[in-house]
């Protein structure tokens, strides 16, 4: 096992975390409760975007529509609550298994096709989500579902408090990372980066590519689906808007910024997609205009993406 | 019966619009090997240009010719000097690319245009009922875009199959070295097809303007739909997209129109006014599922070099 | 006779108008090295890759230790012994030498589905991957990344590759290609070592290499066995002479 010498990449991680950790007491201090809830949100973002890179980073499954189980998540939440079962207990875990279904059928039927045509069916089948979301008129449909009372953990914690949902995303996306590095580096990880390298050469030396293909896209969209619970507690809200497929490049590109394929890319690809968003939105009307020929250059010039260009820059 | 006759040409030409959208994504992506989620933003600005120049020319024909080639010299343009930079990379790359361009476009219209969306007025010699059978009667226009696009779609198969720029690009599908090393200019040759791509996507969002509201965002929503027809039609081949995208047009008019009753007959009038929206939308999809479990090649795939 | 290893019979595999494979039929025996030689698009790639299953003949059948394997996808040979090194070399060019050896000794020590053990320390599989390395030669080079290796050492590595998987039968698609004059000699070595162990089914240019290592030889040209049989035979055959041996000098010494 090459031994990773301390990097930029490293660092940066580090203070990623430890920034992530004091946040809320800056907060209390400052007084700045918006930038909990920004926060919030993009810790929350960063857990859809580390399961995303799973697939996609470590996996070469290009998909275009993880966005979908933001969604799901967020329906089963949402669902459930208006239905009259407000328990955490038992929304989080139908949250779950819904996304894992859902990855489950989505994945077979995606991993028959490669390439860009996999990403294409894989947009193809969340926008289907989306559109099913939008007829569904009991439960709002296009106009969206409000959730009134927040998933209830019975004193175990309280979403209500500000605070603690945020520790409570801060925890899930720490431990979610934690997974991913295992899992990375498991049998079952090597096996999935290999088909990632040479597909070819991985089913010479024996190992079917589906099965470990379709493994690995059920469990990225079940911690997708934990986001997505997670998300519809923040917002109070849940609309097919979340899983339209702008969502999912947002997704993209936030594990593209941050490098594919390191665990804390996502990480710091969210933060500074969704801070770039914010700030570039309150300096000018137009910051979408910049956004698009920004992501243009960024996938011509910018290789590795940001943790790519640290761990570049520490070589040499 | 009346409705279904008139549905189906629905159906037709729906399905008809969809395979000019799609020829153009095929075209582009079995030639330069380009993924281009933009090519619905092409088709939004032929139905923006197309609103706007008539009402400034104040003459529906001139402002739709017009419109269809500033679409052309857009597409050109986007080529020269933004996607011509992607060819050879990764397909993830192309996908992220476009999509910030997608991102630019729905921007820009939006500060030219403003966030409402526009609406394109007939002349009334095109909104008169057409007597297309005894007693049954089809609007003008709706005719005129089927006869079009099959005309567009009968071109496009003559000027591929029997011309030689036709032979080039077929040639330049299976071998692109090949035919740089016999001299031909392939990037002349690639910005032509580009933008005739983007001309075929123009034409049809210009087409759909008036029945449709010209609105930023439409065209995602039909971009997605003309990958199913190409992936239900069989990768690269012509023919199976337009087999596939009237198949399509088909299930998704007939569906729609017909689905809720139906449903109604079944179930619950409560249920079905819940399930039929959303059944209706994911006809298409149900649709492109069963054909990647039955046949993952497409129904009408080309065959194999 | 006893039932041999390999047997192919009369497989057929065309592409378009032509017949890359014209009813081929070949057998190998345990511990047996037969070489196939040809000229190049002679078809030879077209047969292996029929082997191990990553194309499908058109008829015709495979019987790998007396069973059908015809239908058989490629994953699945290898889990019953077939093992395979590329013409153009395939490996994972990301992963280090011992990583790549590594995953194929994976492959066949019980199931795939740990998530949480880190596989880069589990001793059974680093231990047989460094065995593997040493074997071809390539243990100093075990932590080194594929794409750092050179072309010669690449070519080595897919025969250690091949060789974790312990096979009965090792199928393999010119391994001496690009290497130089001294890579060349040790695989020569390695092989008549490795004849003993495993049946090997050798696709080569070389023929001095060839003619050096094979018990027995087909030739094939234009998809079809023109003669098969020991490499004196072999030798003196005029329809072979005519059709390739006479080339023989131009394309014996690669590297």
């Amino acid at each position: 096992m090459m031994k990773t010498r301390l990097n930029a990449g490293h660092l940066v991680a580090v203070l990623a975390v430890a920034g992530l950790l004091a946040l809320p007491l800056y907060s209390a201090l400052s007084g700045n409760i918006f930038v909990l809830t920004l926060f919030t949100r993009i810790v929350i973002m960063a857990l859809a975007a580390a399961s995303l890179n799973l697939i996609m980073g470590y996996g070469g499954m290009m998909s275009f529509g993880h966005a979908a189980y933001l969604g799901i998540g967020g329906y089963a939440v949402g669902i459930l609550a208006q239905e009259g079962i407000g328990s955490g207990f038992i929304q989080f875990p139908v949250a779950l298994l819904a996304s894992a279904l859902f990855a489950l059928v989505i994945g077979a039927l995606s991993l028959r096709t490669r390439g860009v045509y996999f990403i294409m069916i894989t947009l193809a089948f969340a926008q289907m989500a989306y559109y099913v979301a939008s007829g569904l008129a009991r439960y709002g449909g296009d106009d969206g579902l409000t959730i009134y009372k927040r998933s209830d953990f019975s004193g175990l914690i309280n979403l209500s408090s500000r605070v603690q949902f945020y520790y409570l995303c801060l925890a899930c996306l720490l431990l979610t990372v934690f997974l991913i590095w295992r899992i990375v580096n498991s049998r079952f990880g090597m096996v999935v980066r290999g088909l990632r390298s040479n597909e070819q050469r991985m089913q010479a030396i024996g190992f079917p590519a589906k099965r470990y293909q379709l493994v690995c896209f059920v469990i990225a969209g079940t911690l997708c689906g934990l986001a997505g619970a997670l998300l519809a507690n923040n917002t109070d809200f849940v609309s097919p808007a979340v899983m339209y497929w702008t969502r999912s490049g947002d997704l993209m590109v936030m594990v593209i910024l941050g490098g594919m394929a390191t665990l804390f890319g996502p990480v710091v690809g969210a933060i500074v997609y969704l801070l770039l968003e914010e700030f570039l939105s309150q300096i000018t009307e137009y910051w979408a205009l910049i956004m698009g020929p920004l992501l243009l250059l960024i996938v011509l010039f910018g290789r590795g993406g940001i943790m790519g260009v640290l761990g570049r820059l520490s070589r040499g | 019966m009346l409705l279904v006759i008139e549905q189906i040409l629905n159906g037709l030409q729906f399905g008809l619009l969809l395979f000019l959208l799609a020829a153009g994504l095929t075209l582009v992506f079995g030639i330069m090997d380009l993924v281009n989620l933009a090519h619905g933003s092409l088709y939004m600005m032929g139905a923006y240009f197309a609103a706007t120049l008539v009402a400034k020319t104040g003459s529906f024909l001139l402002g739709i010719l017009l419109a269809l080639g500033a679409t052309l010299v857009l597409g050109i343009v986007l080529e020269v000097v933004a996607l011509r930079h992607l060819y050879g990379r990764d397909h993830l790359d192309h996908v992220l690319a476009t999509f910030g361009l997608i991102l630019f476009f729905n921007e820009a219209v939006r500060l030219i245009w403003g966030p409402a969306g526009l609406a394109l007025q007939l002349p009334d010699w095109l909104t008169v009922p057409v007597p297309i059978l005894p007693g049954i009667h089809y609007p003008a226009y709706r005719l005129a875009i089927i006869v079009v696009a099959l005309l567009v779609a009968l071109l496009l198969y003559l000027g591929v199959m029997r011309t030689r720029v036709g032979m080039l690009i077929r040639a330049g599908a299976s071998n692109r070295e090949m035919i740089g090393a016999l001299g031909i200019n392939i990037k002349l040759l690639y910005t032509l097809v580009f933008g005739l791509g983007a001309a075929l996507a123009g034409l049809a969002g210009l087409m759909q303007a008036p029945i449709l509201t010209v609105q930023i965002g439409m065209g995602e929503n039909i971009l997605i739909l003309a990958f199913v027809v190409i992936v239900i039609g069989g990768i690269g081949s012509i023919r199976g997209a337009f087999l596939a995208a009237i198949l399509v047009g088909l299930i998704d008019t007939l569906g729609r129109a017909f689905l809720p009753n139906l449903l109604r007959q079944i179930l619950s009038s409560a249920a079905a006014s819940t399930a039929a929206p959303a059944l209706s939308s994911m006809l298409i999809y149900l649709l492109m599922a069963i054909v990647l479990v039955v046949r993952p090649e497409g129904l009408f795939p080309a065959a194999r070099r | 006779m006893a039932e041999p290893l390999l047997r192919v019979d009369n497989l057929v595999r065309r592409f378009g108008g032509i017949v890359a494979t014209d009813h081929v039929c070949l057998d190998v025996g345990r511990g047996e090295l037969h070489a196939i030689i040809g000229p190049n698009g002679a078809g030879k790639t077209t047969l292996i890759s029929q082997l191990t299953g990553h194309l499908a003949p058109h008829a015709g059948s495979i019987h790998l230790d007396g069973r059908d394997i015809s239908a058989l996808p490629a994953w699945r040979r290898c889990g019953l012994g077939l093992a395979r090194s590329f013409q153009i070399t395939s490996l994972l060019p990301d992963f280090t030498a011992a990583d790549n050896v590594a995953l194929a000794v994976q492959a066949h020590a019980g199931h795939s589905f740990r998530f949480f053990a880190n596989a880069r320390k589990e001793a059974r599989l680093r231990e047989a991957a460094h065995a593997a390395l040493e074997r071809v030669g390539l243990g100093h080079r075990a932590d080194v990344v594929v794409a750092k290796l050179s072309h010669g050492e690449q070519r080595e590595l897919e025969l250690a590759v091949a060789l974790a998987s312990r096979p009965q039968l090792l199928l393999l698609d010119e391994p001496m290609a690009g290497l130089g004059v001294t890579e060349s000699a040790r695989m020569v070595k390695l092989l008549k070592e490795l004849r003993r162990e495993v049946a090997i089914v050798l696709v080569e240019h070389d023929m001095e290499a060839v003619f050096a290592l094979a018990d027995r030889i087909s030739v094939l040209v234009y998809g079809r066995v023109i003669a098969s049989g020991a490499p004196d035979a072999i030798r003196q055959n005029d329809e072979v002479k005519r059709a390739y041996l006479g080339d023989q000098h131009v394309v014996t010494h690669h590297g």
